[in-house]
C-alpha cells in the first residue's frame, strides 16, 4: 500500500509535499461473512493511464464503517435486500408475470450479471445500465410501470441482483458499440463544472486520500453500488450520487438516467474493472 | 460609471485596475499582472478579524481545503492544499489577493475556485440547489470579504 499520497495537485506551478492521511489501516481486508474474499485494491486498468493503483471506496472508511460491511448480519442494507426478494417473486402488470417467472432463483440466474453492467445491449441499440435493464424488463416483459431511477424499490432490486455477483471482479466492456459512450463519459469525468470548476477527477484522481473538510475523499468508484449510507439510512444509488457530487461544485446537476450519467457511470465503471463487486455495501 | 472610467483610463493611458465611484473594482474589472492584484479591491485596507469567519463556515469554506494552526480549534481542516502557515511571509499582499480572487492566474489550472469571478463556467448552478444559475453569478466573496481575508493572511507570518 505505497503510493496511495495524492500524485501532485494539477499541474501545479511549484512542488507542494501534502501531509496527507491514508487509509485507516492499509492492511485491512475485506472478507464479508468469512468467506467471501473481496479485492479492495488491485492495479489500473490500462485504460486509466493517471493511476498505478485503484482501491476500492471500502478502503478510506472508518473501522467501524468498515466492520459493517464483514457481515450480511451487520450490513443494513440486507433489510432492503429482502423487501427486493418479495418484489422478485411478486407477480405485476399486465403479462401477470414476475421477475421469477422468466429468471427463476435470483442468486444463480443473476450470477455476474452486475459485473458488466453498465452493458451495451444489441437489441435495444443502447448502453443500459441495471436500472434500465430493469425496467426495461418491467415495461416490455411483464407489461408493469417502470420503477423511479432512484427509488428506493430501484435501489433494493439493484442490490439484490448484486447479492450473487459479490466477489466477481468488475468486468465492464469498452470497446466495440459501447465506446463513444464511453468516450462521453469520460470526457464528462475530467470537465470542471460550476461555479467551484471541479471535475470528479480533481477530487477523486488528484485528491484521494486527502480530507475534503471532513470527508476522507475515495477514488469514487461504483463497485460498491447501490450503497447504505449511514448518514441518511437508504440505499443510494450511483447516478444520485454523481448528482450530490456535481451540485456540490455550485453546476447545474444532471438527472439520474441522463444519458449523461449512463455514459458517466459505464466509464466509472470501468475505472474500476479489477476490483470485487462489494454491492449493497455500506458508507458514512 | 463603467464607461466614464474606461474613457478616463483610455485618455490618460492607464492600465490599472479600475474602480467604481464606491471604490469597489467589480470582478470583471480586476486587473491581474502575474497573477497579482496590486490596488485593494474595495479602496481601503481589509479587517483582519474577519478573516476567520469567512474562512470558516462562512462564503469562503477555506479551510475545506487548507490547515491553518491559527485556526486550530476549527475542526476538519482539509489538506487539498497546503497549510497557509506563513502565507503572509511567502506571499505580498497583492499576490494574495489574486490568489484569492483568482488563483487561476497565479496557479494553472488550480483546482483552488476563483473566488471573484461571476462568468465563463460550464454548467453553472444557482449556488448548491442543483438548479440552473444564470451569469453574471454573485461572486463568490465580495470585495469586503476578499480584503478582510488578505489581510488576516498577512497577519500569518513564519516565526
Ligand atoms: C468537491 C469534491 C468532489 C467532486 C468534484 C466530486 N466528488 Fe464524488 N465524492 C466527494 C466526496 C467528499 C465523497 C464522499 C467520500 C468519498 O467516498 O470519496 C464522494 C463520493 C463519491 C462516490 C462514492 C464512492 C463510494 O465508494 O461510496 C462516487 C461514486 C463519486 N463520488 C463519484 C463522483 C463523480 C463521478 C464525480 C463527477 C461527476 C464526482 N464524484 C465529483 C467529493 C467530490
Ligand atoms: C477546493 C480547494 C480549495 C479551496 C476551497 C481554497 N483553496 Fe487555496 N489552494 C488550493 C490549492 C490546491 C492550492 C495550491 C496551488 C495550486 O493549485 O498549485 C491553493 C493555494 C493557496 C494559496 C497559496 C499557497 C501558499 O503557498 O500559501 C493561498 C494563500 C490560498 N490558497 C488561500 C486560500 C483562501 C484564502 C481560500 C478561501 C477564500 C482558499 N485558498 C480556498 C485549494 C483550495
Amino acid at each position: 500500500m505505497k503510493n496511495i499520497y495524492p500524485l501532485t495537485v494539477i499541474a501545479s506551478s511549484f512542488l507542494i509535499a501534502f501531509g496527507a492521511p491514508a487509509m485507516a489501516d492499509e492492511d485491512a481486508k475485506l472478507v464479508v461473512n468469512g468467506e467471501i474474499e473481496m479485492v479492495t485494491e488491485t492495479a489500473a486498468p490500462s485504460h486509466l493511464e493517471a493511476l498505478d493503483t485503484i482501491y476500492s471506496g471500502w478502503t478510506f472508511r472508518t473501522d467501524e464503517t468498515q466492520a459493517l460491511q464483514m457481515d450480511d448480519f451487520d450490513n443494513p442494507a440486507f433489510v432492503f435486500v429482502d423487501q427486493a426478494m418479495d418484489a422478485w417473486e411478486k407477480v405485476e402488470g399486465s403479462a401477470e408475470k414476475s421477475c421469477s417467472a422468466c429468471h427463476g432463483d435470483v442468486m444463480e440466474s443473476m450470477k455476474g450479471v452486475r459485473a458488466v453492467y453498465p452493458k451495451w445491449n444489441e437489441e435495444a441499440g443502447e448502453v443500459r445500465t441495471l436500472v434500465t435493464q430493469i425496467n426495461a424488463c418491467r415495461t416490455e416483459q411483464m407489461g408493469a410501470e417502470p420503477w423511479g431511477y432512484t427509488s428506493g424499490t430501484m435501489a433494493a432490486m439493484e442490490a439484490l441482483i448484486s447479492v450473487p455477483s459479490r466477489g466477481m471482479p468488475v468486468d465492464v466492456a469498452i470497446d466495440g458499440p459501447a465506446q463513444s459512450m464511453w468516450a462521453k463519459g469520460k470526457e464528462l469525468y475530467y470537465t470542471r463544472f460550476g461555479q467551484l470548476e471541479l471535475s470528479c477527477a480533481n477530487c477523486h484522481e488528484n485528491n484521494y486520500g486527502n480530507m475534503i473538510r471532513a470527508d476522507h475523499l475515495s477514488q469514487g468508484q461504483v463497485n460498491g453500488f447501490p450503497v447504505y449510507r449511514l448518514k441518511n439510512t437508504k440505499l443510494n444509488t450511483a447516478h444520485a450520487r454523481f448528482k450530490g457530487c456535481v451540485r456540490d461544485t455550485r453546476a447545474e446537476t444532471f438527472n439520474p438516467g441522463s444519458e449523461e450519467f449512463i455514459a458517466l457511470e459505464l466509464y466509472v465503471a470501468s475505472r474500476g474493472n479489477g476490483l470485487s463487486v462489494e454491492a449493497p455495501s455500506v458508507r458514512n | 460609471m463603467k464607461t466614464l472610467n474606461l474613457a478616463a483610463a483610455a485618455a490618460f493611458g492607464l492600465i490599472a485596475t479600475m474602480a467604481t465611484a464606491d471604490g469597489v473594482v467589480a470582478p470583471a474589472d480586476v486587473v491581474y499582472e502575474d497573477g497579482a492584484v496590486e490596488q485593494s479591491l474595495t479602496g481601503a485596507p481589509g479587517n483582519p478579524a474577519n478573516g476567520p469567519d469567512i474562512m470558516n463556515k462562512g462564503a469562503g469554506n477555506c479551510i475545506a481545503c487548507h490547515e491553518v494552526s491559527a485556526l486550530a480549534d476549527l475542526p476538519f481542516q482539509g489538506t487539498v492544499g497546503p497549510s497557509l502557515d506563513g502565507a503572509g511571509s511567502r506571499w505580498s499582499e497583492a499576490q494574495l489577493r489574486g490568489i484569492v480572487a483568482n488563483a487561476k492566474e497565479m496557479f494553472y489550472e488550480s483546482m483552488m475556485p476563483s473566488f471573484y469571478k461571476t462568468s465563463g463556467y460550464i454548467r453553472p448552478g444557482d449556488e448548491f440547489t442543483g438548479k440552473a444559475g444564470s451569469e453574471p453569478l454573485p461572486p463568490m466573496l465580495s470585495a469586503e470579504e476578499i480584503e478582510d481575508v488578505v489581510a488576516f493572511l498577512m497577519t500569518m507570518k513564519d516565526e
